[in-house]
């Protein structure tokens, strides 16, 4: 009796629907576990994690704000994974992006500047994000160097560059000895989607990029391309597609996509700079990518859904003690139970038993 | 300018230099001997970071726990070889890929070791023992050197020196490295591709949890979260930058302690130099390595074991 993994003839397209959820379910089912374990009451963790953030008003719109940068990340990395190109630096170049932004705004700080440095400003942390990721990018296509390695690095390297400049040169000296930028001004800053709320324009920013990659993964050359170099890369290479350009291409978007969410979350929810801008959304949004099938809409549901993730885990700490760190275990967990999952789509496991071992002919 | 660097150089030539760089050399060639094994089967395990993170925490626990190095060593690297296990399941079992599964290693290690070391933040333990016999540890120079480190070195160096003999002097060294560079044809040898993959990766998880608990039990004697600081990441690059070989693996960990030793003592010398750029200094160093690793080798990864990264799921 053994079991065994074995292709399907074709892809399992009610697995492709369901595997998510299920990898939801089996996570729920693991966290249980581990509430359990901790001493907690699982039911009643379960649903201060997962439930109630979503009865108030206040946690609603604390999802959007949350959701926003992981969206747009998780699209950006999307296009990479689906290209099989292994960009997982969004961390850094969301910093990069946000400092570039915000050199606008701490220049522009005080003076009589107009309302063209918010759009500069995300103009700025879009391009400096691209550029940040167009070094392992070029690092890769150049010299061959693994882009796993470097873009991972890079995020050490823009950590502390942007440490350097809010602790020195951009440090507030009103500040009270925070590592802190002055307050950005009110044309530095996002424009809020309700009044009193914490609501921003960059929510709507992510719904804009959502449905413009949807369009161009969907009915694009460049979106074919990429579907087609990831999905048969001999293929596409006899047909004549240039990968190194595609890699190049790929690196650029999810960089400025990841630079434009870290300075849309500096100009919009946090109002200056500062050294935790970011709970490892560059991170995270790596699960929202899978998590969503690399499928923008997808990754609009997952991203929402992590979101989730972290509000009932501030949530959680505060109302049953557990900690902080429970978060990131919940999102590890649920990672492999979706890529266990997906698994799935393609091969299913088979019990075999009896069967003569073949391997005793030649012995 | 002159000042400073003729202090750079008095560091650089002093017993202080040699005992500085072996200690932060030594996580890293631990951590990066397990990943060479793991490499040579075929596997690319991206949760070093991960395996080292719970190694250094249930390392911790364990010592605090016993009061005792050894079982900290242990548990260290139980954690460690139970990540890889996990990883192994997926990979090898559920032929998932290698590369997301390895992240989702290191996500889930840097919160589960958060979890299991909370409790022990900001208690201390008895620092591992250094070796000490009369004599010989006192000669001058040589003396600390040779004979005054701690048991984690000399393994260290014991480990590698196994390696070398099993991977070029054993038939089961054989085996995993022709799994590694063609699973089909191994596998049409009546080789068991995934057992052979699951045992390197195993091993490579241990060695991943020794090097972590390394950090905490001999290092610092006090285990704070994400203590590793990237350290998994750079055990993985020192992979490549050796080419997939043992002896340059020693020779990138102690290039790579040098660097360290530089961030930490030219921070002290005052040059100006704000520290964050020291501090970033090992990672830029990895990236400039990599490159010109990758480059002077041409096209990319040619000394890499040919199967390495490629999901096998054998037929009957």
């Amino acid at each position: 009796m053994q079991l065994v993994l074995e292709k399907r003839a074709e892809r399992s397209a009610a697995i492709a629907i369901a595997s998510p959820l299920i990898a939801i379910l089996l996570t729920l089912a693991t966290m249980a576990i581990l509430f359990a374990i901790l001493g907690k009451n699982p039911l009643t963790a379960l649903s201060v994690y997962f439930l109630e953030p979503l009865t108030d008003a206040y946690s609603l719109e604390e999802i959007a704000v949350k959701a926003t940068p992981l969206v747009m990340i998780a699209v950006g990395l999307s296009l990479c994974y689906i290209a099989n190109i292994w960009n997982i630096g969004a961390e850094g170049q969301f910093l990069v992006g946000a400092v570039c932004g915000s050199w606008l705004a701490v220049r522009t700080n005080g003076t009589d500047a107009g309302i063209w440095v918010l759009p500069a400003m995300l103009l700025f942390g879009t391009i400096g994000g691209a550029l940040y990721a167009l070094i392992p990018a070029i690092c890769r296509v150049r010299f061959g160097a693994s882009e796993i390695l470097t873009s991972l690095m890079l995020v050490y390297v823009a950590y502390y560059g942007m440490d350097y400049l809010v602790r020195g040169p951009w440090r507030d000296p009103h500040g009270l000895n925070f590592p802190t930028t002055a307050p950005f001004d009110p044309v530095a800053t996002m424009p809020l989607l309700l009044e009193g709320s914490r609501l921003h324009a960059g929510t709507i920013v992510a719904l804009v990029i959502v449905m413009l990659v949807t369009v161009m993964l969907g009915r694009t050359i460049m979106g074919y391309e990429i579907r087609l170099v990831g999905a048969a890369p001999r293929a596409a290479r006899f047909s004549g597609f240039n990968a190194d350009k595609l890699a190049l291409f790929t690196f650029a978007v999810s960089g400025g996509l990841a630079g434009l969410a870290g300075i849309i979350e500096v100009a919009g929810p946090i109002g200056y700079l500062q050294p935790d801008i970011s709970p490892g959304y560059g991170f995270t949004a790596i699960i929202v990518a899978f998590l969503g099938r690399l499928n923008p809409i997808g990754i609009l549901v997952a991203g929402l859904f992590l979101a989730l993730t972290f509000i009932g885990g501030e949530n959680a700490e505060i109302a049953i003690k557990v900690p902080l760190d429970l978060t990131k275990v919940f999102q590890g967990i649920l990672l492999f139970y979706v890529l266990a999952c997906d698994s799935m789509i393609v091969y299913r496991i088979r019990l075999i038993g009896g069967s003569p071992k073949l391997a005793s002919s030649h012995g | 300018m002159v000042d400073a660097l003729v202090q750079i150089f008095g560091l650089i030539f002093s017993v202080n230099f040699v005992l500085t760089v072996i200690t932060s050399s030594t996580p890293l060639l631990l951590a990066a001997s397990g990943e060479l094994i793991v490499e040579r089967s075929g596997v690319l395990n991206l949760g070093v970071e991960g395996m080292m993170i719970m190694g250094a925490a249930c390392g911790f626990a364990g010592a605090y726990l016993s009061d005792s190095t050894i079982v900290g060593a242990l548990c260290g690297i139980l954690a460690g070889a139970a990540m890889a296990a996990i990883f192994a399941v997926l990979t090898l079992g559920l032929a998932v890929n290698q590369v997301a599964t390895g992240l989702a290693l290191t996500i889930l290690g840097t919160g589960l070791s958060g979890l299991i070391g909370a409790g022990f933040v900001g208690q201390r333990i008895v620092p591992t023992p250094q070796l000490y016999l009369p004599f010989l540890t006192d000669l001058p120079v040589v003396g600390r050197i040779l004979f005054g480190q701690d048991a984690f070195v000399y393994f260290s160096f014991a480990l590698i020196i196994g390696i070398w003999l099993f991977l070029y002097r054993s038939r089961a060294g054989l085996v995993l490295r022709a799994v590694g560079d063609n699973h089909t044809s191994a596998h049409a040898l009546g080789y068991p591709v995934l057992k052979i993959r699951f045992l390197a990766v195993l091993f490579g998880g241990a060695c991943a949890g020794l090097a972590g608990a390394f950090l905490p039990l001999a290092y610092t004697p006090f285990f704070i979260p994400g203590m590793t600081a990237g350290r998994g990441w750079i055990a993985l690059a020192l992979v490549v930058f050796a080419s997939w070989r043992p002896a340059r693996l020693v020779a990138g960990a102690y290039l790579f302690g040098a660097v360290t030793f530089l961030q930490l003592s030219v921070q002290g010398l005052g040059l100006g130099m704000p520290p964050q750029v020291m501090s970033s200094l090992p990672y830029i160093a990895t990236v400039v390595v990599l490159v010109l690793i990758s480059r002077t080798r041409g096209t990319a990864g040619s000394a890499a074991p040919a199967s390495l990264g490629v999901v096998f799921v054998p037929d009957r």
